[in-house]
């Protein structure tokens, strides 16, 4: 869950932020300047008060248990105050939210919710505390973006974990790195937002949503691309090809060595 | 062929005229005495055969299959080279994708011909060719006396017309040339390059330097970069395009909350709980940035070393040695972050002189 307490704070310089966030969505953003001011989140479309009743109601049904009834977190599960509307999105439309199994990492699994009811819990949990908003298709769509940025920021901040190619990592503890196989654009854009569980935050303000986008451009491509080969081998890179070659290949020869050297039977 | 079942009288071609090196060692013929071996000499025969080996297998049909098969596979190693040269001359590799392709085909093409050939070569030897088991003796190295004392006289002969012996200023002059040119190499050798004196105990770190977000290259201020959880790879500013000096200084800043950072953390080199990192493993240079927000563990994945962010990146797991150095942060007049100074220690692997 994202450890986000504090409402991020919009610079009135950065352009791009504006540009691409106001101008883009016109009511994604609502930037307030100043320390400590609270960027408050709208979700796609403006919710009603009756979006955000039904999603009050939603939440008292399925997440309030481990959550608390009013998001103010219990021992089984985080405060969602000021999580935003992002990561909710997040976590309900990967299937992580509403979780099944306590472990280490919360695994990607069937959705169980249609995208307007998890727009209306965002959009409950979003007027308790404000917090990042659902990114827009346009802020998210990776055409025309710069390829070329996308990949030394990846490089530089997320392959460490997810691998070069997007195929996800172990981490410390029985906790991974989940394979980016699967994610839409908007996921890994409110991702990079909100930090779930154990990966980091990647603000609008270090890393700008152009280059957001560029990094998403950058993993749609990749993981688009073929596999000449026939076998991905988990696109974890030369260790599996090598270990595959050697495995398979000395038992090839092994047996090869068997054949050549057996006695043939006389005829 | 070599086999255990029967033991053949050592040849000694030194102690024997040379035209009884002709086959005198045969299947089933007796061992001598000198044979090594605890089994019992089988029965006298003085009988050699007609023939060492079989002229026909003994299974002519299964031979003929075999000899099919091995035609075909011989054809199809040929047919898998022309392949080859064919999608050498024919595929494209203009871009990452035809390239692999391109590899692909070369490699699949390559390895059925030779793989065919192998087989077929395999399958020829085991069902064409006859199974006799032969012992073959080793021959004696040494020359015969007689070849070695006349080499002897010859080298002795060549010594002395060679005028080597007898004429010692030429002999002294040719010495006295081939000294320096033995030299010559190690001279050569101190070109290999400047020694690393103190450049592996400094980056390029210093006073003022701002710190900028590696690829975008922007530099930051405290309040770009204020939700606790954040991590970022920055770069020292000017130096984003110089690989040699990112080598060293590649670095990772990360916010805290209020209260997370303790000692050993120095706490005078970090602005409102950004800390910075060497991005360098400790333990032999990896890229270390698998950070965890929820442990505030920095795991390194080559080795899996893992440095507590909260505690001066103190290694609580793993190969290395040294926690990771921390950079000495601050600000300038203009707020944006910057490096106070250099690293206080070296960055990266241990070193012999480290100390």
């Amino acid at each position: 869950m994202s450890g986000i307490k504090r409402p991020r704070r919009q610079r009135a310089g950065r352009y791009t932020v504006l540009m691409l966030g106001l101008a883009a969505t016109g009511l994604v953003y609502a930037a307030v300047t100043g320390a400590g001011g609270a960027a408050s989140a709208a979700t796609p479309g403006g919710p009603s008060p009756a979006d955000i009743a039904q999603g009050k109601a939603i939440f008292a049904d399925t997440c309030s248990s481990c959550h608390g009834m009013n998001a103010q977190g219990t021992a089984a599960g985080p405060s969602l105050m000021g999580v935003g509307a992002a990561a909710v999105d997040f976590q309900m439309s990967t299937g992580r939210m509403p979780g099944k199994d306590f472990d280490a990492e919360m695994p990607r699994k069937p959705v169980t919710f249609t995208t307007e009811q998890i727009h209306q819990v965002a959009a409950y949990i979003s007027s308790l505390g404000g917090g990042p908003a659902i990114p827009s298709a346009a802020m998210v769509d990776p055409a025309g973006a710069d390829l070329a940025l996308g990949q030394q920021l990846f490089i530089t901040n997320c392959a460490q974990c997810h691998n070069f190619a997007g195929a996800g990592g172990a981490l410390t503890y029985g906790k991974y790195a989940p394979a980016l196989t699967h994610s839409t654009p908007t996921q890994i854009y409110e991702a990079m937002l909100t930090g779930p569980e154990a990966m980091p935050v990647f603000s609008d303000t270090t890393v700008t949503p152009a280059q957001k986008r560029d990094i998403i451009a950058h993993i749609t491509t990749v993981r688009a691309e073929p596999n000449p080969g026939g076998f991905s081998l988990g696109r974890v890179g030369p260790v599996t090809e090598g270990l595959v070659a050697f495995l398979g290949g000395i038992a090839f020869l092994v047996f090869v060595a068997i054949w050549i050297t057996m006695k043939r039977r006389e005829a | 062929m070599q086999g255990s079942g029967e033991q053949f009288p050592p040849g000694d071609g030194a102690e024997e005229p040379r035209e009884s090196r002709a086959p005198h060692r045969v299947v089933g013929t007796p061992q001598s005495a000198r044979a090594r071996t605890l089994l019992e000499a089988p029965p006298q025969e003085d009988r050699r055969p007609e023939r060492w080996l079989p002229a026909e297998p003994s299974n002519l049909d299964q031979a003929k299959r075999a000899e099919r098969l091995v035609a075909a596979l011989f054809i199809l190693s040929m047919l898998a080279s022309i392949g080859f040269v064919a999608a050498y001359v024919g595929l494209e590799v203009h871009s990452v994708v035809a390239t692999q392709r391109s590899n692909l085909a070369l490699g699949v093409s390559m390895s059925v011909a030779f793989g065919a050939l192998a087989v077929g070569v395999v399958i020829w030897v085991r069902y064409l060719m006859p199974k006799v088991e032969l012992t073959e003796e080793r021959k004696p190295l040494a020359s015969s006396p007689k070849d070695r004392a006349e080499f002897d006289k010859d080298f002795t002969e060549g010594a002395e017309a060679s005028g080597f012996v007898k004429r010692p200023l030429l002999r002294r002059t040719l010495i006295a040339a081939s000294v320096p040119l033995a030299v010559a190499p190690l001279v050569i050798l101190r070109d290999l390059g400047p020694l690393p004196g103190t450049s592996l105990r400094h980056t390029v770190w210093r006073k003022g330097l701002r710190l900028l977000v590696f690829g975008p290259n922007t530099p930051l201020r405290p309040a770009d970069f204020a939700i606790p959880g954040q991590m970022i790879t920055v770069v020292p500013d000017g130096y984003q395009d110089n690989l040699d000096a990112l080598a060293k200084a590649a670095t990772i800043i990360i916010k805290f909350g209020p209260g997370q950072l303790r000692p050993p953390t120095v706490m005078n080199w970090t602005v409102d709980g950004i800390v910075a990192y060497s991005k360098i493993c400790t333990h032999v240079g990896c890229p270390v940035a698998l950070y965890e927000q929820t442990t505030h563990n920095i795991l390194c994945p080559c080795h899996q070393s893992t440095f507590d962010a909260t505690r001066g990146a103190k290694v609580i797991f793993g190969p290395a040695a040294r926690p990771l150095p921390q950079l000495p942060l601050g600000t300038d007049a203009e707020g944006f972050l910057v490096a106070t100074s250099d690293y206080h220690e070296p960055v990266g692997p241990s070193f012999w002189e480290r100390g």
